[in-house]
């Protein structure tokens, strides 16, 4: 096995691309030990495909996105990085899960730059990606972690060196449904159809519509309330009234949208930390920006006489950065995936990873 | 369990009396259950299972959910009760306020009975016991788990949660022991008792296989990581939820399939 802790700088790429985010970030492991090492970000560039309204992003176009952009993304991340090819110790990408085109083409990419470079590559787990760059960027040691995206919902803690899902959605997951609701609605994909909802929702609130709440255990269901948030927007665009006998708008749709399914995410995450005995929360993926999320966490942790811990849109939305990082800390324990080995997967659980790098 | 940090106000219930203080027993996710004296029977205690308000939820679907919570466990256990399984009779509740009194169990959790049972034995022996020791009074008790699961979905009820923590063991009125067994030692004694069916707050009313096998899965994982050195036995169960239950072999069949399932569902996206 290489000793990489007698090397002082360890620095990787990293190449994300399993959903409609291209990320390439570059990433710095400074110290001695591993347990001592600190991280810094020497360059995080993303571009993302947005699909027009009321439409999303379909897999073949993503890929042809992704291919598209990775030279201009990569070179970018490598001035930003002010680094030279030959400062880097590994090339990293994202196995999966994820859209199986989109995967392929950044995994591609990825296999390039090892090829030409004659660098290492590894493999990373996007989900484990997630939860490293969000405990290296807020410093929760021991968290819950509440993974909520576009394509994952899942509750996890740390155990015996696997991330291990407490909870998860039965059916879609929490960021598929704001999407498909932004779609029903026609608002903005720009910049995330989540965001614009978050927006939206600011203005609504004189009513909570009455939404179907899916708990069941630590797991939870967002298909049922999709149906129907879509039901009530036909019913509102014919003219239909609310609870109270008066017009509502779309603003309180996507208002109680928000409340109902965010409850529902507090709900989980507060059972699992009972459960592990943790008082620490961390929310990470791109769901994870929504600042009413974070304030609703916050007041759950509270009460818990524990606190939250939340990334911004830089590290919160998918970025090559966490792929870097989380792949980095896998090769400093002497992991490599071989070329011959270095497919993507659009099925791969958090759980299935070995967690080397932690006690 | 966290323990909680901040003194939590007891329900507005629990404060009209000045003579005793609830005691807190445990502070779950969800609720929390107090011990305080029936105000029904003179010298006896009750059980206040307390949903508090949710800062962080919106106040009108913290409402709604609270009653709705409340209600359909009261109605399980009612329901239960009155069918015969031996559950917690409700004595009381108020929904809106997210409160309900039931009954008081005396006794310990199975969990513990059995981990009395099982003592310092080390794992490492289990196997070897077998043969050496008279295991009935353990057996006895996994068959009263077992006609307890079964009389609990004959009557169209799925807990949600069973384990050994949310089953207790109600001491025998005359301290006898099980099958006229001579055995009157500390630890026959442990697993002595009165199979009670607790804690109600994730049952449903269901008839399907599908939900009860899902039922005694989670028992099934439950016992085998809170009590590994008995997971051998967990057969008994089995058998007397067969013997005891009339619809048994369709969901032990269906049984047969979420174990396979399991946790191990690969997830798309």
């Amino acid at each position: 096995m290489l000793d990489l802790t007698k090397k002082k700088r360890r620095i990787a790429l990293g190449c994300e691309g399993s959903a409609n985010k291209l990320g390439i970030g570059v990433i710095l492991h400074e110290g001695d030990s591993l347990s001592s090492s600190t991280s810094t970000v020497l360059s995080n560039i993303r571009h993302t495909f947005v699909s027009p309204p009321g439409t999303g992003f379909l897999p073949k176009d993503t890929a042809r996105h992704h291919r598209s952009f990775f030279v201009r993304i990569a070179l970018q991340a490598l001035s930003a990085a002010n680094i030279s090819i030959s400062d880097i110790d590994c090339i990293c990408y994202t196995k999966g899960p994820g859209m199986g085109a989109p995967l392929t083409s950044v995994a591609i990419a990825a296999r390039t730059l090892s090829l030409l470079w004659n660098k290492p590559l590894v493999g990373v787990n996007h989900c484990v990606g997630h939860i490293e760059m969000g405990r290296a960027i807020t410093g929760a040691s021991h968290p819950v972690v509440l993974y909520v995206s576009g394509g994952n919902t899942q509750v996890i803690a740390y155990a015996e060196q696997r991330y291990r899902i407490f909870g998860e959605a039965l059916d879609i997951a929490v960021g598929n449904c704001l999407d498909r609701f932004a779609r029903t609605l026609e608002i903005s994909n720009d910049p995330a159809p989540g965001y614009n909802i978050e927006q939206l929702a600011k203005q609504g609130g004189r009513v909570l519509l009455d939404l179907p709440y899916a708990v069941k255990g630590m797991d939870c269901s967002f298909s049922g309330i999709l149906t129907r948030a879509d039901e009530l927007a036909a019913h509102m665009k014919n003219g239909g009234k609310g609870p109270d006998g008066e017009p509502f708008t779309p603003a309180d749709l996507c208002f109680s949208l928000q409340e109902t399914i965010f409850a529902m995410l507090v709900e989980i995450t507060e059972r699992a930390m009972a459960h592990v005995g943790s008082s620490q929360v961390l929310i990470v993926g791109g769901v994870g920006c929504n600042e009413r999320l974070q304030e609703m966490m916050g007041a759950m942790a509270a009460e818990r006489g524990g606190s939250v811990y939340a990334t911004d849109e830089r590290f919160c939305i998918d970025n090559g950065i966490m792929i870097a990082h989380a792949g980095l800390l896998a090769y400093e324990t002497g992991f490599q995936t071989p070329i011959e080995e270095s497919t993507c997967t659009q099925r791969f659980r958090t759980d299935e990873v070995l967690v080397k790098w932690r006690k | 369990m966290t323990e909680p940090t901040t003194e939590f106000p007891p329900p507005k219930i629990l404060t009209l009396s000045s003579t005793h203080k609830p005691i807190l027993i445990t502070q779950g996710a969800e609720g929390r259950l107090y011990k305080t004296p029936s105000p029904f029977q003179p010298n006896q205690f009750c059980a206040l299972k307390y949903r508090p308000p949710k800062p962080y939820r919106h106040p009108i679907l913290d409402a709604r959910l609270t009653k709705a919570r409340i209600s359909s466990e009261a109605k399980v256990l009612d329901r239960c009760y009155r069918e015969g399984v031996p559950v917690p009779a409700v004595l009381a509740k108020d929904a809106a306020a997210g409160w309900m009194m039931i009954e008081w169990i005396e006794g310990e959790p199975v969990r513990v009975g059995i981990n009395t049972w099982l003592g310092e034995r080390p794992e490492d022996d289990a196997a070897l016991d077998t043969t050496q020791e008279d295991e009935t009074p353990l057996i006895d008790l996994m068959k009263r788990m077992g006609v307890a699961v079964g009389a609990l979905h004959r009557t169209g009820v799925v807990h949600g949660d069973l384990t050994t923590s949310n089953m207790m063991l109600r001491p025998w009125a005359d301290d006898r022991l099980p099958n006229g067994h001579g055995d009157k030692t500390e630890k026959a004694k442990a697993v002595a008792g009165d199979v009670v069916v607790i804690d109600f707050g994730l049952a449903m009313q269901s008839q399907s296989d599908e939900d009860r096998a899902v039922d005694l899965y989670v028992l099934e994982r439950a016992f085998a990581s809170t009590h590994p050195r008995a997971e051998r036995l967990f057969h008994h169960i089995l058998d007397s939820y067969r013997e005891s239950f009339k619809k048994a072999p369709g969901v032990l069949h269906k049984l047969e399939d979420v174990r396979m399932r399991g946790r191990k569902r690969s997830m798309l996206g």
